[in-house]
């Protein structure tokens, strides 16, 4: 799906292949445990499982038991012991299977991780990645399928990953585990198996940098994660349509690049921001706001905010297809604002 | 409950110059937290004080029988374990007041001093909330070889906290050197322990594969004794422990909590106050031995007064940080 055109920057690069977003994960660990022997991974069936996605297959016969770490069903234990691990010079990734399970682990990413470098007067740091993931439409039902990343936004002393390609997952993973502080890495569980062009050579991609994936003049939709692909789906309808859309990604939600969001907000005078996290005080809620403080008198249209439908995601298919946005449901709301139906 | 060793026979630094060391350490602690206690009446420090005045010798028993270099988390009630681990009293005081010089430059206060170059990876207000930071460090000083251990203060109250028995289990599993001390001052705040707690609060450990022992937590020499066993065997790679303390606060759940008799008897207390003292323990010890007399043991009250005095001084005359400094050290 993704394409020289759609990631921008890659037309130099000298040693490019495609593979999947799985790959570039278990890359961007791989790198980083050789390069830093600090670096390791804990969470439940992530040694010779590999992790039920198969996202990390092969890590533990490289670098063993000692570094790719089977847990317990303890996520709120091993969150904790890779606070303290962090703390005392490791670097601990450690592994939430599914994102819905953060609410485990949130007296110790909010109140631990986040505030003791702050509690502390800047003596103590932090610095771990959680990976977890997001997302609907894999039919697992209300417990298996949120997308829960707005929370983590709203703690000050966290930075916040969203991933939406195999390039920006490996580069942004990497920049991740050597930042210093506590980094939570969203990846969207439909997305693994998407390909899409990476080096061979080493890069890493800074926190706090969007992406324009898609330069257009009509209309911007700023998309998170899995819904950039949707919103770039949108926009070739919209072309169809003879209506220039502009995609653009934010890739780390803190720190927010309100910059390049601003810009094209300005340059467009129209945005939709879609994200598959909960509309209700959330992330299109911030953003949206971003947008109307910095760009208020250069937009012809309130800015429009799409997320996931405000109730628990349900199995049935026709029902969970309904609560989040994709291709056809944003190519509409973008030609009505646009004025053309 | 297990026999204290007698500590002459382990502790490598016997004799008068270790037990007076213990003496002046609860001492320090015991004035500290009456100052505390005066400062906080008078208005002088904002915030909340949750005073350690009868459990002194739980944390100097158990820091004596760590190295500088050890970790230690503590808790809400914490000013003891920071200052037995080595914390001086004018950055404490500072910090209790929201100064610039103290500890966390005023951003954490009493019930989140911090201190990399004592070990202390931090005192947490969150009950249980430090177990997973205690058994992380623990398992840094394993993965890296360093023979440090780590120790865990919690109160009986962290007992009803899950993620103790996850962090423990794990630290079973993976033989982490860690120490899990609870100490059991009787009250969940404003409630008897025995409310709260179902079954052997000892046979916990051992459903984990745990070595688990209990000390009389009001004797120094006890508390020393045992802990310096559990640490030599976690550093030595035996695994985790767990210490169960059995101790009493002589003061209310935090300092505005003075009128308590509905959850306990001022009767209770006198008894623990007058028969139970630590430091009257171990100061009829220290004369019992010949290793002190009445005369030298109010020299180190008088001496270590004068210290805690200039330290008060120091803080309420030190700075306030800035408001400009508010939003430094969010991110490292």
């Amino acid at each position: 799906m993704s394409t020289l055109e759609t990631t921008g920057g890659l037309e130099t690069a000298t040693a490019t292949r495609e593979i999947t977003l799985a790959q570039a994960i278990r890359e961007a660990l791989a790198e980083e445990m050789r390069r830093d022997p600090r670096v390791f991974i804990l969470g439940e069936d992530i040694a010779e499982a590999g992790h039920p996605f198969k996202v990390l297959t092969g890590l533990v016969e490289e670098f063993g038991p000692q570094r790719v770490l089977d847990t317990p069903i303890s996520e709120a234990g091993f969150t904790g012991i890779a606070v303290g691990a962090a703390m005392t010079g490791m670097r601990p990734v450690i592994d939430i299977m599914f994102g819905d399970f953060i609410g485990l682990t949130m007296d110790q990413m909010v109140n631990q991780a986040a505030k003791i470098h702050y509690m502390s007067g800047g003596k103590w740091k932090a610095p771990l990645v959680m990976r977890t993931t997001l997302g609907a439409t894999r039919r697992s039902a209300a417990q298996h399928s949120q997308s829960l990343h707005a929370w983590f936004c709203h703690i000050p002393g966290l930075k916040v990953v969203m991933p939406s390609t195999p390039y920006d997952a490996k580069g942004l993973l990497k920049s991740a585990i050597r930042d210093d502080n506590p980094v939570v890495f969203f990846e969207d569980k439909m997305m693994y198996r998407l390909k899409g062009p990476v080096p061979e050579e080493d890069y890493t991609i800074p926190l706090g940098v969007a992406d324009i994936k898609r330069e257009g003049s009509d209309i911007t939709i700023i998309a998170t994660s899995s819904m950039v692909q949707v919103a770039l789906g949108a926009a070739s309808l919209l072309e169809e349509n003879g209506i220039s859309a502009e995609v653009v990604d934010p890739r780390t939600l803190w720190p927010l690049d309100e910059k390049t969001l601003v810009d094209s907000a300005k340059k467009t005078s129209r945005v939709i921001v879609v994200d598959e996290g909960y509309g209700r005080y959330g992330v299109t809620a911030e953003i949206a706001s971003v947008i109307q403080e910095n760009a208020f008198f250069d937009l012809e249209a309130p800015v429009k905010r799409m997320g996931a439908m405000h109730v628990p995601i349900p199995f049935s298919p026709p029902l969970e297809d309904v609560t989040v946005p994709n291709e056809k449901t944003v190519a509409e709301a973008a030609s009505a604002m646009c004025g053309v139906k | 409950m297990t026999t204290a060793v007698n500590p002459s026979k382990t502790d490598a630094r016997t004799g008068a110059e270790l037990h007076l060391h213990m003496y002046r350490r609860m001492m320090m602690i015991r004035l500290f937290e009456e100052q505390v206690n005066d400062l906080y009446t008078r208005a002088l420090m904002p915030g909340l004080a949750h005073l350690y005045i009868g459990e002194e010798a739980v944390a100097v028993g158990v820091c004596e029988a760590l190295r500088p270099d050890d970790y230690i988390t503590s808790t809400h009630r914490g000013h003891g374990h920071c200052l037995a681990k080595g914390a001086a009293v004018d950055l404490m005081f500072a910090e209790l007041l929201g100064k610039e010089v103290g500890y966390c430059k005023g951003k954490g206060g009493s019930m989140h001093i911090a201190d990399p170059a004592t070990g202390n990876l931090g005192a947490n207000a969150i009950v249980g909330g430090s177990t997973g930071i205690a058994t992380g460090a623990a398992f840094t000083a394993q993965r890296l070889g360093t023979g440090q251990v780590a120790v865990c203060f919690f109160g009986e109250g962290a007992l009803g906290q899950g993620v103790l028995y996850e962090v423990m289990n794990m630290a079973a599993l993976w033989k982490l050197p860690v120490i899990y001390v609870c100490e059991n001052n009787m009250y969940n705040e404003y409630t008897h322990f025995s409310e709260t707690t179902a079954g052997d609060i000892l046979a916990r450990g051992p459903a984990f594969g745990v070595h688990s022992e209990q000390v009389d937590g009001q004797d120094v020499r006890a508390v020393y004794a045992s802990a310096k066993k559990l640490v030599e065997r976690a550093r030595a790679g035996e695994g985790p422990a767990l210490l169960l303390v059995n101790t009493y606060r002589y003061h209310g759940h935090h300092v505005g909590d003075v009128s308590r008799e509905y959850y306990r008897s001022k009767q209770e207390e006198q008894q623990w106050k007058t028969d139970r003292d630590p430091l009257r323990i171990m100061g009829d010890w220290l004369t019992s031995q010949g290793l002190a007399d009445r005369a030298a043991l109010e020299k180190i009250h008088d001496e270590v007064k004068v210290e805690i005095d200039s330290a008060v001084q120091f803080a309420l005359a030190a700075p306030y940080p800035s408001s400009d400094k508010v939003d430094q050290d969010v991110y490292a």
